[in-house]
């Protein structure tokens, strides 16, 4: 209490400034008064001798002035305030210095933070619903048939909504639908829900309402909730819009409501997250399919029961997995070996990217350590120029504690104003920097300069202003005196513990850039081989333009219900298309044929039932399946190897054949030849699928990821299988630019209602398909570039303060007639062996770096020999480089000057 | 010496009433017989701190000069916080003179 009340009082003389400086000297004035008079009395001295007595016995009173001063205040912060002043007064006087400490600190600290926003709105804060932590995605997994994340079945989504583990389970698709009525008809991505899908994220609509949790119509409900984006963009903000009716794919719905503008849907493609439109079901009513326990549809995401932890959720789903297996023996076979997996949901929709991110998070904090080293460096360089000044001022009588109390400030004002500016460059940059972002990069809307990212720069700035700034303040401040100043300012030999640190950390630096080289070779080297795989089609000069066909919930009001309706439709387009500039080919297949450019999801994977050795309930294998048109495989340039490709004869009434590529040839169909064979394809929407016969064999093409060149495929005939996703395939030189409203105009010359999107060259979506990897491997060199370029700056400023300190050294030996090239040998020797024990310990370092991060490499070994040597010579070569300047000008040196000068 | 001459101080202001800073000093030397010669660099700073926590309270009168002085004085909690630390003082005082009083015979 007493101690608080003292230090309050001291605490607001301090901050008002009030100083009862009068007070002291008076009392202080007093007081030697009355001693005089009295000491007089006393003992009948001469009035000079006992005033010169009375001022003797309670010592100076300067002293116990700067005491009382100190009672009154605090003198911890006073110093601390003076502390900055002269720190900036020295920083001032040296500009230079402060530049190249500040700009390299801003360095460090700008991109830390950086990558650290990107983090803190993708990693951190996924989810912008209220208690994230409840949201669980749920997979079925099928390992007995290799199966992953297969979907829920609607039995299956009602077991789970009864288990009472889950406030709410929802099931989700997307797709598209026409917008029509407005001028040009459009197609917009849209989420089927079930009813209770935002009760289970926990938003509600700024207008309106979101769909009823209690609504169990088992067909659309044909409710429509609107997107704050699409509120505004096709309806004009019309406030009176609930109520008024929409046409979708040629159903009328109602609006209920409009989401709020921040509103976020949930997944992992931007276009997920930036949804326009939902529209709610019951999922198990016609145009859904019948509700059977294999028929899976939709993805399962829930809320947990409050306090509920995943993993006691999971075991509680397995023990309702296990009793449902016993219940229904034939729906879940036990070769299948059916379970459910549940995901925290924030997990999910950053899943591949997190190694990413984490990489360049790891990169970027090497750099800001290279940069902290190095302003190490140079503020011991700085010290030992210094060492004068400070033993002048140990010599009058500053303590060491003060001393490095003094330095320690002068480092850490120069780590936080690092800080400072690489925060504010951040935030002037951020509109330029966003740009870099590949856009399939979560939540990339989110990404802002907060205040919590502020706080970040802030609490690294003084953490590794803390860490690197002591260590030379203390070494500054611990300095022989006499042989300091004996030396009269003479370039001082430092202490050997002062030369060791600085040999430390500049070997320090070294092996950190060497690490982060290595790191950025290994990813450039994949990148180039994922860049220059064999690709397996020829996207060059291709050019894809999306479509889309209505869909209506009831079958008669469709126009393009069977394919030979759509082949009408298809045929004539594709013959308009060829008569266009430039088109030389012309081909149509579904969203899922387009390479590399389309979002893998449950909607073009089937279960493929061999026949003879698969029945629905067993669960088959799920393939991926595209539906093409005959000319589809030689616009591509895609080979065949055995069979026959589709033919102009191949009709809805003649007998459904299918394309396999090779990978599905050796995976189902092992030592046989798979042409021939008869398969069903269990496709949406269509109950009892024909038997389809496998009429070719063509190569392996990387049409699904550049990566994998084995993944089994399985091509229909466009003209005996409906398709609603359309795109177009134009080979030839056309004009980009030109042709995505020529080729509208083609399409709605024969059906006006057809919306056109989206025009793309391969090309592009081969370079987009790579955008998350070119980042990370353009932003880890430019990382990488930046470290080898502060080792160097770090090697060469240590040499040059080794030549500096060895300049008598060197000159007596010039003088003596040692010869100039070995002068440079020597100098040129001292760089080597730092860049040798820098690059020693960095391979070490990059051994076990390397090996982490090998699920992101590609074609290339972690310990990839050429990578490691072609890198080390690099680092060793910019060393030798850096050290070469100081080393010519102790060749240089002129020995009369130099031992003059001392 | 911090805290006896704490106590010190307070039992002078105890005893004697308001005092100036100077009689303070020369009633401890009296007291201790000139064996204890208060610093004022020490004195003044403490009794600063001691008005900061609320101890004492001090206000400027005249001297016996007949010039401006600051007289300290005890505030009435600090009495009741004086007369518990005198007791705490005299039981130390008694244990470690009780050590010094025992002989290396005297023990069991």
């Amino acid at each position: 209490m007493r101690f608080l009340r003292r230090f309050f009082i001291r605490l607001s003389n301090f901050a008002t400034g009030r100083r009862a400086d009068q007070r002291a000297c008076e009392e202080i004035a007093e007081h030697l008064a009355l001693q005089k008079k009295e000491e007089n009395l006393r003992a009948g001295m001469p009035p000079a001798k006992a005033r010169m007595q009375a001022a003797l016995k309670p010592g100076a009173a300067q002293a116990i002035r700067e005491r009382h001063n100190a009672e009154q205040g605090l003198p911890l912060a006073e110093n601390f305030l003076l502390d900055v002043r002269y720190a900036f007064r020295m920083l001032h006087r040296s500009p230079g210095f402060a530049l190249i400490v500040i700009a390299t600190m801003a360095l460090g600290v700008g991109a830390t933070t950086a990558i650290y926003s990107v983090i803190d709105a993708t990693l951190l804060h996924p989810l912008p619903y209220p208690n994230p932590s409840e949201l669980v995605r749920i997979e079925d997994d099928l390992p007995g048939v290799g199966a992953q994340d297969v979907s829920v079945s609607i039995p299956e989504w009602r077991d789970l909504e009864n288990s009472g583990i889950f406030q709410y389970v929802a099931l989700d698709y997307f797709a598209s639908m026409n917008l029509t009525g407005s001028a040009q008809p459009t197609r917009i991505a849209y989420k089927g829900v079930t009813p209770n899908y935002f009760a289970m994220l926990g938003v509600g609509a700024q207008l309106g309402r979101t769909f009823d949790p209690g609504d169990n119509t088992p067909a659309f409900n044909l409710e429509l909730v609107l997107s704050d984006g699409l509120w505004k963009r096709a309806f004009g903000a019309d406030p009176r819009i609930l109520g008024k009716t929409v046409r979708l794919d040629n159903d009328v719905y109602h609006v209920v409501g409009v989401m709020p503008p921040g509103f976020r849907d949930q997944g992992s493609s931007s276009e997920e997250r930036n949804m326009d439109l939902w529209v709610a079901g019951g999922f198990a009513a016609p145009p859904f399919p019948p509700p059977l326990r294999n028929s899976r549809f939709g993805t399962a995401f829930a809320r947990l029961k409050p306090g509920l932890s995943v993993a006691s959720a999971q075991a509680h789903i397995d023990a309702l997995v296990a009793s449902l297996k016993k219940q229904y023996p034939a729906d879940y076979p036990a070769q299948a070996a059916w379970t459910i997996r549940l995901i925290p949901l924030a997990e999910t929709l950053v899943g591949n990217l997190r190694q990413s991110l984490i990489l360049l998070f790891g990169a970027v904090c090497l750099v800001l350590l290279i940069s902290c080293v190095n302003v190490a460096n140079l503020l011991l360089a700085r010290a030992s120029a210094r060492g004068r000044e400070i033993a002048v001022r140990q010599a009058l009588g500053a303590a060491r504690m003060r001393l490095i109390r003094q330095l320690f400030t002068e480092g850490l004002l120069l780590f936080i104003l690092g800080g400072i500016t690489g925060f504010a460059v951040l935030f002037c940059a951020r509109k330029f920097l966003l740009q870099f972002v590949p856009d399939s990069l979560p939540r990339l809307n989110d990404i802002s300069i907060s205040w919590g990212v502020l706080a970040f720069a802030m609490v690294v700035s003084v953490a590794a202003g803390t860490i690197f700034g002591l260590a030379p303040a203390w070494l500054t401040s611990r300095l022989n005196l006499a042989a300091t100043l004996r030396q009269e300012g003479r370039g001082s030999n430092g202490s050997r513990q002062r030369s060791r640190l600085r040999h430390a950390l500049v070997i320090g630096e070294l092996a950190l850039s060497l690490v982060l080289m290595i790191v950025a070779g290994l990813l450039l080297r994949s990148f180039w081989d994922l860049f220059k795989v064999q690709l397996g089609f020829n996207p060059g000069r291709v050019m894809a333009i999306e479509a889309w066909l209505p869909f209506p919930n009831d079958p008669k009001t469709d126009i393009y219900s069977t394919a030979t309706q759509e082949s009408v439709l298809l045929r004539e387009v594709l013959r308009r298309n060829r008569t266009l500039p430039g088109v030389e080919e012309a081909a149509v297949g579904d969203r899922a044929a387009l390479p590399l450019g389309h979002v893998k999801d449950d909607l073009n994977m089937f279960p493929l039932i061999r026949e003879g050795q698969d029945v629905q309930s067993s669960q088959p294998p799920l393939i991926d399946t595209s539906i093409v048109s005959p000319e589809y495989f030689h616009l591509l340039g895609m080979t065949l190897l055995r069979g026959r490709l589709f033919v102009d004869q191949d009709l809805e009434d003649t007998p459904s054949i299918a394309v396999i590529n090779q990978a599905a040839a050796r995976a189902y169909w092992p030592d046989q030849d798979p042409v021939g064979k008869r398969v069903r394809l269990v496709r949406l929407r269509v109950a009892k699928p024909d038997w389809t016969t496998i009429v070719g064999v063509i190569a392996d093409a990387r049409t699904e990821s550049l990566a994998d060149a084995g993944i089994p495929q399985v091509y229909l005939d466009i003209y005996q299988h409906i398709a609603k996703d359309l795109a177009f395939f134009l080979r030839g030189p056309v004009d980009p630019a030109a042709i995505s409203a020529q080729v509208r105009t083609q399409i709605q010359s024969v059906d006006s209602q057809l919306p056109v999107f989206r025009a793309e060259t391969l090309d592009d979506v081969l370079s987009s398909s790579l955008s998350v990897r070119r980042f990370s491997m353009e932003m880890v060199a430019l990382f990488a570039a930046t470290a080898l370029l502060l080792a160097g700056l770090g090697i060469y400023g240590t040499i040059s303060f080794l030549v500096n300190e060895q300049s008598r050294e060197i000159a007596i030996r010039l003088a003596l007639g040692a010869q100039r090239s070995h002068i440079l040998g020597m100098v040129l020797r001292q760089g080597l062996t730092l860049a040798a024990a820098g690059a020693g310990v960095g391979l070490v370092g990059a051994l076990i770096v390397s090996r982490l991060i090998g699920s992101l490499l590609y074609g290339v070994s972690p310990y990839d020999l050429s990578t490691f040597a072609v890198v080390t010579a690099v680092l060793t070569a910019v060393a030798i480089a850096a050290s070469y300047v100081p080393a010519l000008r102790a060749m240089h040196l002129d020995p009369i000057t130099t031992l003059h000068s001392e | 010496m911090q805290g006896t001459l704490v106590l010190m101080v307070l039992k002078t202001l105890d005893v004697l009433g308001p005092q100036h800073g100077y009689g303070i000093a020369r009633r401890i030397e009296q007291i201790s017989g000139d064996l204890l010669a208060v610093n004022q660099g020490t004195l003044y700073p403490l009794l600063l701190k001691l008005e900061h926590e609320g101890s004492i309270v001090s206000q400027w009168g005249a001297s016996e000069n007949k010039r401006r002085a600051r007289f300290y004085r005890l505030t009435t909690t600090s009495r009741k916080q004086l007369q518990a630390e005198a007791r705490d003082w005299e039981q130390t005082a008694a244990i470690i003179a009780r050590f010094f009083e025992v002989q290396a015979e005297d023990l069991p």
